[in-house]
């Protein structure tokens, strides 16, 4: 199908590529990727992961103004903040929000910027879809965003329990843009899921086994078969939703025999994979982080790569623990039970290993490091309060109170949110050529963490005295107002934590512009081979593909045995580093069609809610957008490359807006 | 020592062309050879995609099963079994309480569908064989045929809503539509593809040396044919 690439991504030097012109009138090929407007078009699988970071940050924003009004509201008792139902909407997009529109582009950010060049690969197998992934989530976000404007915010929770999102129980259209606007997210998770495991079953340098890949690349592939396997079933969810809602099916509907429980089934059949796709990547982050800063190759490789398909696999068998208080039945309760103690052993088994490493290392606490270390005892702590929910009596207990928010935030703010800010420090010298500061990430993380465990710590207390979620308010004589005003005031602490991040993004780029500072290749001493070629990563990754003998093969590289056993350096990096210089490497080129195409799917939605007469323009721009990307073939020769230097054409100072490009990035 | 760092070294001093060979020489092909698996990644891409399928596939029969037992249960004048315990599909057929699925006429399109495997199979091995003439036969006979199946099933939804079985009538009515509906998008999306490597064939873009994308495009054709035997025996053929 031409829908796909079946070009070469690297053409032989020289030779022009015979296709056919095919002129698009406005829509021409675009020839450029520097400048503003190549943005729009890039396929470039760097450019679209850092555009995956800042939207997720930018979002990140959003849910974190979402949260703050929560905690102001429930400071006190009979909270005046917000009205019911306005705090039925927050609550509910705040965690949309952070789990859809944060955590997971999050990851993609980290899996579309690292995968590829972890690999030793030019770009991810198929660059036009990633381009569309990332189209289609953004279009997918601000459509779920435009509801606050359009009739309200979906107002059901994030997990949209039947019959409560019912025309009945839910009149207005906020839960049709949560099923539209999730089924569109969901589209962009599933092509880039498809996308990223075939680059990295296809795409891997030469040598490059499955078990020399970083554990990093390992994680990333489990969550992309883990999306792979649980966006469809969330998929057939959502258009149940919709069809009842929207042209009166009757799945949901109770009357008629309908059965709210299959919701409960499917969104929870999707939603515990999903909590291992929202946490695994930050494990890989972490296990590229400790062996770097304790200067050990990770203990137990196969262990940790074991144990990360193992909880991929037994992910998939715990789901019903989810609803121990719907009355599954004894056995069914029993069985779920056991497996969600077991899957327990798996995580533990990477918590050790984490250790092992740091065990007898030569430990450097940078802000990378501190971060990692965060997500060790974080993690450990929820993970621990959800064994508790393994045991089911002590579960229906629990149930929808705060104890479960306490334990779910330690899983994802402190574990994988705090893996991803690791990454942010760990990677963002290889991304954007300059350090982020040491002083305020020392002073990001703390506030970060303190912040966190005045949050989040209490709530466990409030939970077991018996405080229920997703109420609007408390009165005084419940006696939870002292824990609760603690824990808005660490919210606060958390906000100033991530304005001190912002504050250091800013300061960073800005004095890397005044006083720029060779960072170099490889500023950590790091193990992978991203680190093998120049920071920031040249437009085609590698001058040339590198050969890989062993796991962590970049460190075998500077460093070895000398006679007598002991580890010797045996070059440096500037020295074997890939130097980026490499001109005539052809790479896939810009195009526009992944940007309409997404750009039409937001219009169906909105024609199901509000007219079907959008249909028209939605399904003329799905038609122009397919047919010009089938017509369009996958490379152009024509187009400039940014480190192509054949010919005098007007792109000469084609590097410094490159280099300008990142260091706009870098403000956001 | 100096052997691990060898070849970087030597790579680094390379001209710029040479390095662009080196580079050349793996990517050379995408039919396969240049890949890690040697499968080539449109191949492996349909692989993972239809993984995908069967979940979403799973997700609706499950559905379907579940509330043809609920709606058993719950509208008793209803109940799509004959005396016998047949499954007639549930009684809309006016007073005499017939159901409204006509097996003989259902199975007849079903093996049309079947059939339109085999001739997917006929027309990759045609293309294999450079045999372009036989190619496009069998490839618009495969489309037609799955056209055909889809004409079927229009006929049949038609009669359904006539015979008193809407989309939202019940929940049977949501689960059977929703199930058979999502397959015959399948098979349209299928009849378009077919339709389109039959153009890129006829502008020239498609010949034995890409006979793989015909593969690809047969991986889904059968994939979709495998789903309906499925569909087809639980909706249609399952007893009481």
């Amino acid at each position: 199908m031409a829908i796909t690439e079946d070009r070469p991504l690297a053409l032989e030097a020289g030779t022009v590529t015979k296709v056919a012109e095919r002129p698009l009138g406005a829509l021409t090929r675009p020839q450029s990727d520097v400048g503003w407007a190549s943005w729009f078009t890039t396929v470039d699988h760097k450019k679209i992961g850092i555009m995956y970071g800042v939207g997720s940050l930018f979002f990140f924003l959003f849910g974190g103004v979402e949260a703050l009004m929560i905690r102001i509201q429930l400071a006190a008792p009979d909270g005046q903040f917000l009205s019911e139902s306005l705090y039925n909407q927050v609550f509910t997009m705040h965690g949309v929000t952070m789990v859809f529109l944060v955590i997971m582009p999050m990851a993609a950010a980290f899996a579309n910027y690292l995968l590829p060049l972890q690999v030793g690969a030019r770009d991810v197998a198929f660059p036009r879809l990633n381009a569309f992934s990332f189209w289609c989530w953004l279009a997918g976000a601000i459509f779920l965003n435009t509801s606050w404007f359009l009739g309200g915010a979906p107002a059901g929770g994030w997990f949209a329990y039947a019959p409560n999102t019912s025309v009945t129980f839910a009149p207005g259209s906020g839960m049709d843009f949560y099923a539209i606007g999730l089924q569109i997210v969901g589209i962009a998770s599933l092509v880039s899921a498809i996308n990223l495991i075939v680059t990295v079953l296809n795409m891997r340098a030469p040598g490059m086994s499955l078990l020399k890949m970083p554990v990093l690349t390992w994680m990333l592939l489990v969550t992309q078969f883990l999306l792979l396997f649980a966006v469809p079933v969330i998929t057939i969810a959502l258009f149940l939703l919709t069809f009842d809602r929207s042209f009166g099916a009757n799945f949901f509907n109770v009357e008629q025999g309908g059965s709210p429980l299959l919701w409960q089934h499917l969104f929870w059949i999707f939603g515990h994979p999903e909590v291992y796709i929202l946490i695994l990547p930050a494990f890989g982050i972490i296990s590229e982080v400790i062996p770097t800063f304790s200067r050990k190759p990770i203990f137990g490789y196969p262990f940790m790569v074991g144990s990360g398909i193992a909880i991929g696999f037994m992910g998939w068998g715990v789901w019903a623990h989810h609803m121990f208080a719907s009355g599954l039945g004894e056995i069914s309760v029993a069985a779920f039970s056991l497996s969600t103690m077991f899957i327990a052993v798996p995580t533990g088994v990477k918590i050790l290993n984490w250790l092992a490493t740091m065990w007898g290392g030569r430990l450097r606490f940078n802000t990378p490091m501190l971060f990692a270390c965060g997500v060790i005892a974080m993690f450990t702590i929820g993970g621990l309060s959800g064994v508790t929910h393994a045991v089911a009596p002590s579960d229906t207990q629990q149930t929808d109170t705060y104890y479960i928010v306490a334990h779910f935030h330690y899983v994802i703010f402190g574990g994988s949110l705090l893996g991803m800010f690791s990454g942010f420090y760990f990677w963002w010298p290889k991304v954007f050529g300059h350090k982020l500061s040491e002083k305020w990430g020392k002073i990001n993380f703390w506030l970060m963490l303190i912040g966190f465990n005045m949050t989040f710590g209490p709530m466990h207390v409030l939970g077991l005295q018996g405080m229920a979620r997703r109420h609007h308010s408390y009165a005084k004589e419940d006696g939870f107002g002292f824990w609760n005003g603690i824990v808005s005031a660490g919210a606060f602490v958390i906000a100033l934590g991530t304005l001190a991040f912002l504050i250091n993004i800013w300061l960073s780029a800005r004095n890397a512009k005044r006083n720029p500072v060779e960072v170099g290749p490889d500023p950590w001493d790091a193990r992978s081979l991203e680190w093998s070629t120049a920071s920031p990563t040249p437009v085609h990754n590698f001058d040339v593909e590198p050969t890989v003998e062993f796991q962590d093969d970049w460190w075998h590289r500077k460093w070895g045995k000398n006679d007598e056993g002991k580890v010797v350096r045996k070059a440096y990096p500037e020295d074997i580093a890939q130097d980026g210089s490499a001109t005539d490497v052809h790479l896939p080129s810009p195009s526009y069609w992944p940007l309409v195409l997404s750009l039409s799917l937001p219009i169906i939605g909105y024609s199901i809610i509000f007219t079907f007469w959008l249909l028209i323009p939605a399904g003329a721009l799905f038609l122009a957008g397919f047919l010009g990307w089938a017509l369009e073939p996958a490379d152009d020769p024509e187009a400039a490359h940014g480190h192509d230097d054949h010919g005098n054409d007007d792109d000469h100072d084609a590097d410094a807006t490159a280099d300008a490009e990142v260091e706009g990035a870098s403000n956001v | 020592m100096s052997e691990a760092t060898m070849p970087v070294s030597k790579l680094a001093d390379a001209t710029p062309a040479e390095a662009a060979e080196t580079v050349t020489e793996h990517n050379a092909d995408q039919g396969g050879h240049g890949t890690t698996t040697g499968i080539s990644n449109n191949k492996l891409m349909m692989w993972a995609f239809l993984g995908s399928e069967c979940l979403l596939f799973g997700a609706l029969i499950s559905t379907y099963l579940l509330y043809k037992e609920r709606f058993t249960g719950f509208a008793e004048g209803l109940a799509p079994f004959d005396e016998d315990g047949r499954n007639i599909g549930p009684r809309f057929g006016g007073e005499n309480g017939e159901g409204v699925f006509d097996i003989p006429f259902t199975s007849i399109s079903s093996f049309i569908l079947l059939g339109s495997s085999l001739t997917m199979v006929l027309a990759l091995s045609a293309i294999r064989r450079s045999e372009y003439r036989s190619f496009r036969i069998w490839t618009l006979t495969t489309a037609a045929l799955g056209s055909v199946f889809i004409a079927g099933q229009i006929y049949e939804f038609t009669e359904f809503v006539e015979k008193g079985l809407g989309f939202s009538t019940n929940i049977f009515g949501s689960a059977f539509f929703t199930l058979t509906g999502f397959h015959g998008v399948h098979v349209t999306i299928g009849i378009v593809m077919l339709l389109a490597t039959y153009i890129m064939h006829k502008q020239g873009r498609l010949n034995s040396d890409k006979a793989e994308t015909v593969e690809i495009v047969g991986l889904y054709w059968h994939f979709v044919d495998v789903v309906w035997i499925l569909i087809f025996t639980i909706v249609y053929l399952f007893p009481q």
